[in-house]
């Protein structure tokens, strides 16, 4: 493996974490401010998971096999 | 009288439907095992997503969620979106592509097979199937008192637990015989979608009834102000993220999840999938697990050992409909279980019954005897079960997530086998061995019992938690340190060949 898909592996791996560590707005803890009928922690997660999938999709068509294919 | 008999017309006719989907499915299927179990590998992009979606949706999610949305507020949300949108979405990558290629690559049909022949040991290989089916027993269970309970929800006790806990029996144990993994992913994806679209049709109508979204939320703020700010009472961080990560990996190690690492028809398939998982998640729980929540606010009673979801659609919807959720409902407890059971089953033939029999080294892919141990299997299991379901104590997210952690013990161990070529046999057998041992101790509190029973009083005991970690999360890192520290310390026996899992991405052409 090469040390270029190397260092993208270990910048996906690092969005992985942050992509599961942000899930939920630890930021918000104890927050209860409510907007247009959600509380703002509920829409917070909603919008997170829509960044997700747009960075699994990212990750799909540009880096997809990083980590298991062997060259 | 006449609501009760409408109702229960529609939850028979939509399970004949789905048994009709069944039947056809089972006129197309062949009689090799690769066929019946893996659906010949064939699975396009749509099909692939929704029958594993719809085996993740079981009375767990469907009564279980919104049931705790209304007693402890709606931060279950979070847990199940990190949980199914995102870790799980990760490990779909980490564990499902590289399982893929490399079942693939050597024709594994389960999870067992692949370990037991890494690690040339048919022990590894039945202890792998003797585990999972010990944690699926639990998780049937559940679906058949998730149905026990819808069925006497639904006709205010007009028609008793047992019915319905043993009606969903009799389906599951048909459908499994006769229809294979073509028909249980055919019928869950037509379940998939219908979920999905019912949801947001009971959220519609609720919420209209009671003037909109905003005023049931405010309706919240004023019985429940504790609800809507984030954490407290029963969510702590701790809590919510051991739930959430145990049950994740958990759920990759589910039998009928890990086999659908196998059955994708190309990576293209398992990459479109892939960016979906988060989104079908928010689509899904986001409205359910609220309307758990808002039925808190609009002070919807739920009978003791009823669920809030049809309770709330009785008060603010028409019979028919509160039926047609309830049919829902309990047909993706059938996906589930007889998901479930098929898998049970190749597990058992493949990883059990041929070594018992001295033909652990079998490569025939004819059906033949073993169909019918399998359907032995299936009806016995499911019986068992269906009687535990009638005397079993817990609600029911407590005994999903009593499952769930049972399978993350494994979750680990196998992913250090697939991506360390130095894990040996002794390493990853004292990871399993070790953590299935420590969190059954736990679980069930085996060491409180056994000194009740010498000396009459409950001296030991584990520890609740961990710092407010759950015991599942211990036995986890227990597992990892095990494998890793064993392997080091070992050397590989006869047999081993870690190479069976190098790929290089060409057998996905």
């Amino acid at each position: 493996m090469s040390a270029r898909t190397t260092r993208a592996g270990w910048v996906w791996a690092g969005s992985a974490v942050l992509l599961s560590a942000l899930a939920v707005p630890w930021f918000l803890w104890r927050d209860g401010t409510v907007v247009a009928g959600l509380p703002i922690w509920l829409w917070w997660h909603i919008g997170w998971m829509l960044l997700a999938a747009v960075v699994f999709s990212v990750f799909a068509r540009r880096a997809w096999g990083v980590g298991i294919e062997e060259a | 009288m006449s609501d009760t008999v409408l109702q229960l017309g529609i939850v028979t006719a939509y399970l004949l439907v789905a048994l009709g989907v069944g039947v056809f499915a089972y006129r197309l299927t062949d009689r090799t095992a690769e066929d019946y179990y893996l659906a010949s590998r064939t699975f396009g992009t749509v099909v692939l997503l929704f029958t594993t979606f719809a085996t993740l949706l079981s009375a767990f999610t469907f009564f279980g969620g919104p049931n705790l949305a209304y007693s402890a507020g709606p931060e279950w949300i979070l847990v199940m979106g990190l949980m199914d949108g995102i870790l799980f979405a990760i490990l779909w990558y980490v564990l499902g592509y590289k399982q893929w290629l490399v079942g693939r690559k050597n024709g594994y049909v389960t999870l067992g097979e692949m370990l037991g022949d890494r690690f040339g040991s048919t022990w590894l290989r039945g202890g792998i199937a003797a585990i999972s089916i010990f944690w699926l027993f639990p998780y049937v269970m559940l679906q058949q008192k998730g149905a026990g309970q819808a069925i006497v929800g639904l006709t205010d006790g007009a028609v008793p637990f047992w019915v319905g806990a043993g009606g969903i029996t009799l389906f599951m144990i048909l459908y499994v015989a006769i229809a294979g993994m073509r028909g249980v992913a055919w019928t869950d994806t037509i379940q998939g979608v219908f979920m999905l679209g019912i949801v947001w049709v009971a959220v519609g109508w609720v919420l209209s009834a009671a003037g909109g979204a905003t005023a049931a939320t405010d309706a919240v703020a004023a019985s429940n102000p504790e609800f809507l700010r984030l954490g407290g009472g029963l969510y702590s961080p701790q809590w919510m993220l051991s739930t959430a990560i145990s049950i994740a990996f958990g759920v990759t190690m589910f039998p009928q999840i890990n086999q659908r690492f196998f059955v994708a028809r190309s990576k293209r398939v398992l990459k479109r999938t892939l960016a979906l998982w988060p989104v079908l998640v928010v689509l899904l729980f986001v409205p359910a697990f609220m309307l758990g929540t808002w039925a808190a606010g609009l002070g919807v009673e739920v009978p003791a050992d009823g669920n809030v979801v049809p309770a709330v659609l009785e008060a603010y919807t028409a019979p028919w409909f509160t039926a047609v959720v309830v049919a829902g409902a309990m047909a993706a407890m059938m996906s589930s279980s007889d998901s479930m059971l098929l898998s049970g089953a190749s597990y058992l033939t493949r990883d059990l019954y041929r070594p018992l029999t001295g033909r652990a080294a079998a490569v025939d892919d004819t059906l033949g005897g073993e169909a019918t141990v399998a359907r032995i299997g299936v009806v016995v299991f499911a019986s068992l079960s269906f009687v535990a379901s009638l005397y079993a104590p817990g609600t029911l997210v407590q005994i999903g997530d009593t499952a769930f952690s049972g399978f993350a013990q494994l979750a680990l161990p196998v992913l250090v086998a697939l991506y360390w070529d130095g894990t040996t046999k002794r390493g990853i057998s004292a990871g399993i061995a070790g953590s299935q041992l420590f969190y059954i101790v736990s679980t069930f509190d085996v060491l409180g019992r056994l000194s009740n029973l010498l000396i009459g009083r409950p001296a030991v005991a584990l520890p609740a938690d961990y710092a407010g970690w759950t015991p599942a999360i211990a036995g986890m890192l227990l597992g990892l340190v095990l494998t890793v520290a064993v392997s080091v310390r070992t050397t590989k026996s006869v047999g081993e060949d870690p190479s069976v899992y190098a790929v290089s991405g060409a057998e996905a052409d």
